[in-house]
């Protein structure tokens, strides 16, 4: 791969420009990926949810409905986009611009395989939840900028939904970052390298710790539980799509939207549900990873090697995947007080007294070598 | 060459942006603005290599503190005509607080280019291979332990504080109990009835 002597490159560019223009291509790259597949997962969604139901689902647009998304979006896009007479019109386009942005930013910081990353970030974990973080402001915005009763009282209910599950989240990535030991998403990965025993979410199965790994392995499953299910409720998914209950608020904020900025909204909301889905993987399920161990262990020269982990990693979100479309086809929607108690009363008390536990064990119990990668 | 293109477009954004908090007519601009105002002081926290303080910056302002004003910015019914009214006569003393803080910023301003670049204060430089999020914790959470858990327990009392000052327990209010609908069993909530034909349950 390496230029040899006598190489003369079409166009000189100051070294600043080649690194800038290559990373623009790494992120077309990843962009064009995730919106493939977001097409598919959307179908599969759908699929998933009409077995659940017995029924077939699409299945009139391409062999099996494969196209089915596609020409959704075609649908979307050539309708006619309508702006209430009373809404803010700024702040109304804004809205789902924001969601659908945000919803990319956050894939710069993941690790796809060893290497494989726009921006190696030493705090990436942190800046996944800051993005994440952010999302609730397209909803708030597009809420608040239709200038009507359901939007509005969606957007509210949804700020107040998405505040509350941030703060267990939080906790529960505190707990990771305590046997990690460090804020950076590969050496998260690299963590849980030696098998379905290392991954955060499966320590009970390590019994060469016997007895710490019982602690640590009951608090760490339930942790992975706790993620899930928070995550569900942070990207207002079912059972916690209170936002948009349709039976109360008929679509919440999205009432007032049609056609693209509507596709925008819908795709960054998809787009965070698959961001929670790798963010499972990288935290509790060993990102890239093999079950029976690393993929390095596999012996393959580095381009396979990568190519492998990207294809665990992918086929990881898929199943992530399924679990999030198998709670929305089965699980029947919280009401919002039960939602607020589950949030404040349960997971934050839970989650707080399992960073206490976890940080007892790092500090008394771990085996040295697991607080020395402290730094990363 | 790209930091300096970086850094002026993320600066002329941060003071636009913080012109307009104070110049939108509408509060809610006002917040969105204070919001941007944030999230690009984020990105110079990123420039200057304080990369951790850029996402707690993210995390706690923009996406706590920031969606609590939105929320009661959005939810206040505000005669804008009316708070027009008054604004030319707040004009002395605003302009007073700008004038200090101005002064402030240019005393500190000139400090720091009196050391000719060479970082002022009180912290020692940190070794370079330690990460922020590192030095950050080894100096809140090792050397000054004691008083980082003070400040803690200060806001702990004031959060405290408020919440017993607001709270009122209201008489005859019907409120959940979580605990006696989980527990209750099929004998308290059905009850049989056997109906005679012709004469109902009355």
């Amino acid at each position: 791969m390496n230029p040899s002597v006598d190489y003369v490159p079409l166009i000189t560019l100051p070294v600043e420009w080649e690194w800038g223009l290559m990373k623009l291509g790494q992120v077309l790259g990843i962009s064009i990926l995730l919106l493939l597949s977001l097409a598919f997962l959307l179908l599969f969604d759908r699929k998933v949810w009409a077995a659940v139901q017995l029924r077939k689902g699409p299945n009139v647009v391409g062999a099996f409905g494969l196209l089915q998304s596609f020409a959704d979006f075609f649908k979307f896009v050539f309708k006619e986009i309508v702006i209430p007479a009373g809404a803010n019109k700024t702040v109304f386009l804004l809205a789902p611009l924001i969601t659908f942005v945000l919803a990319f930013v956050s894939w710069a910081v993941v690790p796809w395989a060893p290497g494989v990353v726009i921006a190696d970030l030493n705090v990436g974990i942190l800046y996944l939840f800051a993005i994440s973080s952010l999302g609730v402001y397209g909803i708030i915005m597009g809420g608040w900028a239709s200038n009507s009763k359901y939007p509005f009282l969606g957007g509210l209910r949804s700020a107040a939904q998405m505040v509350s599950y941030e703060v267990s989240i939080g906790f529960i990535i505190i707990t990771v970052l305590l046997l990690v030991g460090s804020l950076n998403l590969t050496t998260i990965v690299d963590n849980q390298a030696a098998g379905i025993w290392a991954w955060h979410g499966f320590r009970i199965l390590d019994f060469t710790q016997f007895p710490s790994n019982i602690l640590v392995g009951v608090i760490m499953l339930a942790m992975l539980v706790m993620f899930f299910v928070s995550a569900l409720a942070e990207t207002n998914r079912p059972p916690f799509d209170l936002p948009e209950a349709e039976s109360e608020l008929v679509a919440g904020y999205q009432v007032e939207y049609s056609s693209t900025p509507y596709l925008l909204f819908m795709i960054g909301e998809y787009l965070n549900i698959v961001l929670m889905c790798a963010m499972v993987n990288i935290l509790f399920l060993g990102g890239w990873h093999l079950p029976w161990g690393s993929v390095e262990s596999l012996g393959l020269d580095p381009f396979w090697t990568g190519v492998v982990a990207m294809l665990v990693f992918y086929v990881k979100i898929w199943i992530q995947f399924f679990m999030f479309a198998m709670v929305k086809a089965i699980v029947p929607r919280y009401r919002y007080d039960q939602l607020m108690r589950l949030g404040w009363k349960i997971f934050l008390p839970t989650s707080l007294a399992a960073v206490c536990a976890i940080a007892y064990y790092v500090t008394f119990m771990a085996p040295a070598a697991a607080t020395s990668v402290a730094g990363g | 060459m790209l930091a300096s293109i970086a850094f002026y477009v993320l600066s002329i954004i941060a003071v636009v942006s913080a012109f307009a908090v104070i110049a939108a007519r509408n509060p809610v601009h006002s917040v969105l603005f204070l919001i941007l105002t944030f999230f690009t002081s984020a990105g110079l926290f990123v420039l200057l290599g304080a990369e951790f303080l850029a996402m707690l910056l993210v995390v706690v302002y923009v996406g706590a503190v920031a969606v609590l004003f939105l929320f009661v910015v959005m939810m206040l019914d505000v005669d804008f005509a009316e708070l027009k009214q008054g604004f030319l006569s707040y004009m002395p003393i605003g302009g007073l607080v700008a004038l200090a803080l101005f002064a402030e910023l240019a005393l500190v301003a000139s400090a720091a280019g009196s050391a000719n670049g060479a970082p002022i204060g009180l912290a020692p430089a940190q070794p370079s291979q330690v990460t922020n999020a590192e030095a950050i914790g080894q100096v809140l959470y090792t050397d000054y332990l004691l008083v980082f858990q003070l400040a803690g327990l200060v806001l702990f009392v004031a959060m405290i504080g408020a919440i017993v000052l607001t709270l009122r327990h209201r008489p005859g209010v019907k409120k959940q109990d979580i605990a006696a609908q989980v527990g209750r069993r099929r004998s308290e909530a059905v009850e049989l009835k056997d109906i005679r034909p012709g004469q109902g349950i009355g």
